[in-house]
């Protein structure tokens, strides 16, 4: 019950969505969006558990005054003030459970749901991917130490396309004759990015397909069962 | 009021970007403080994106319009609260209906897509005559582009050991992935860079108005 049931409702969920692909007559065509409908809702509910359980593991690190527990707060006073302004008075376009808050909208400009967003949220969003390229730079150094001719491979390209993206890397070679002007390096950019990169990409995305359709087999047919977790 | 608030709110982006920036120099209160508000507005955020995208015009504008009507509504909503039984220890297993309904579900759509799109679509792409290019950059580039992806998929072949002769075409395979793991990490230091600028823009235009 607690084991063979989930596994036959994953292989009849499965199974109705590959022959509703081959049928596509009624009712297997209705199967289809029937279920991708309901697999919206779960999947609505299951990023509520992980908020939940964000919520629960901020709580029982306060609560265990871990060292750095103001900071837990923080965090979880954050959360409470954005989702009860973006429920209450809503976002830019959808209206909340209290209504547009004009009253708070003509006092701060904005609703408040978009005036977190505008000023806290996208600063630091931006600024925290930002700050990634300094890592990303003190990565790519210590990669391309190691002398290969792989690791130069990468970092010849990386170059090139960086170089071909700016109006730097164009008048680098703006001086190279008509004849060469396929190594002029926006050309040369677009070449590398038309032609090997998509034959790598092409690989990857193949390799990956016959993998995909390797796992969804095995998940449909109950070979692999890891995602039930334990025997609880 | 408004004014004010304005000056508040950029006031609020500049302590935000300098926290964050201060990271450069070493862990600090004002990291922590900003990176913990930063995990808890996103959560946040996309929690409310979630209720007024999916749930609302999904389940509830339909539940509450026409209850009769969607009652079917009703297997979707008793699973999706099965979901959160997870966080009760006894009760966890009947997680398991719910989970396994998304896992199948998915699993089937994910076969019939990627076998169309991305395994069938992508082989039809690479089947192109070389030749029937008008430059021969073009024609070089095709060639490329077919040994490229034949290469390409023969690295990823790990049934039988690849050596002596069989390991030229892997080879050849591991190189394109190079080349393609290099355009995209240049694409992605680009990315990084012009958020840098665009944060670097804010401070010297908005706040201290050095540049216009």
């Amino acid at each position: 019950m607690k084991y063979k049931v989930p596994l036959i409702f994953a292989f009849v969920c499965g199974i109705l969505v590959v022959i509703s692909e081959f049928i596509p007559h009624r009712p297997f065509n209705m199967l289809i969006t029937t279920l991708q409908d309901w697999f919206m809702i779960i999947s609505g509910f299951a990023i509520i558990l992980g908020q939940i359980s964000l919520f629960q593991a901020n709580i029982k690190k306060i609560r265990g005054k871990n060292p750095d527990w103001p900071f837990y707060l923080a965090g979880l006073i954050s959360f409470s003030i954005m989702l009860i302004v973006g429920l209450f008075w809503g976002t830019q376009e959808y209206r909340g459970i209290l209504g547009h808050g004009d009253k708070i909208q003509a006092a701060i400009g904005m609703k408040p749901f978009d005036y977190l967003f505008a000023n806290a949220f996208m600063p630091l969003s931006s600024t925290m991917f930002s700050l990634l390229a300094f890592f990303i730079a003190s990565a790519a150094y210590r990669a391309f130490i190691i002398r290969s001719f792989e690791s130069n491979l990468l970092m010849i390209t990386a170059v090139i396309v960086m170089l071909g993206r700016t109006s730097f890397g164009g008048m680098l070679t703006s001086w190279l004759p008509q004849g060469l002007y396929f190594l002029h390096l926006p050309n040369l950019s677009d070449f590398i990015m038309e032609f090997p990169n998509s034959a790598a990409q092409r690989a990857i995305l193949i390799s990956a397909a016959l993998g995909i359709i390797g796992s969804s087999l095995r998940i449909i047919l109950g070979i692999e069962r890891s995602y039930l977790g334990g025997d609880k | 009021m408004s004014g004010f608030m304005a000056t508040f709110g950029l006031w609020l982006s500049v302590f935000f970007t300098l926290s964050i920036f201060s990271f450069l120099y070493k862990d600090n209160p004002f990291y922590k403080l900003s990176e913990q508000i930063f995990v808890g507005l996103s959560a946040a955020y996309w929690l409310v994106y979630l209720y007024y995208s999916v749930m609302v015009p999904n389940l509830f504008n339909k539940l509450f319009t026409d209850f009769k009507g969607n009652l079917i509504l009703l297997i979707p909503t008793v699973l999706g609260l099965m979901m959160l039984l997870r966080l009760i220890p006894k009760t966890q297993w009947l997680s398991r209906y719910p989970i396994a309904i998304m896992i199948g579900t998915s699993a089937g759509i994910n076969m019939v897509r990627y076998a169309k799109t991305d395994l069938l679509g992508q082989i039809s792409a690479t089947m192109i005559n070389p030749f029937a290019a008008d430059n021969v950059v073009t024609v070089i580039g095709n060639i490329l582009l077919i040994v490229g992806t034949i290469c390409g998929v023969y690295f990823f072949y790990f049934s039988k050991k690849q050596e002596g002769i069989r390991a030229v075409p892997s080879k050849l395979g591991i190189w394109f992935l190079m080349i393609s793991f290099g355009a995209s990490f240049g694409y992605t230091v680009m990315a990084r860079i012009s958020l840098l600028i665009g944060r670097l823009e804010f401070l010297l235009k908005d706040w201290l108005h050095i540049i216009k």
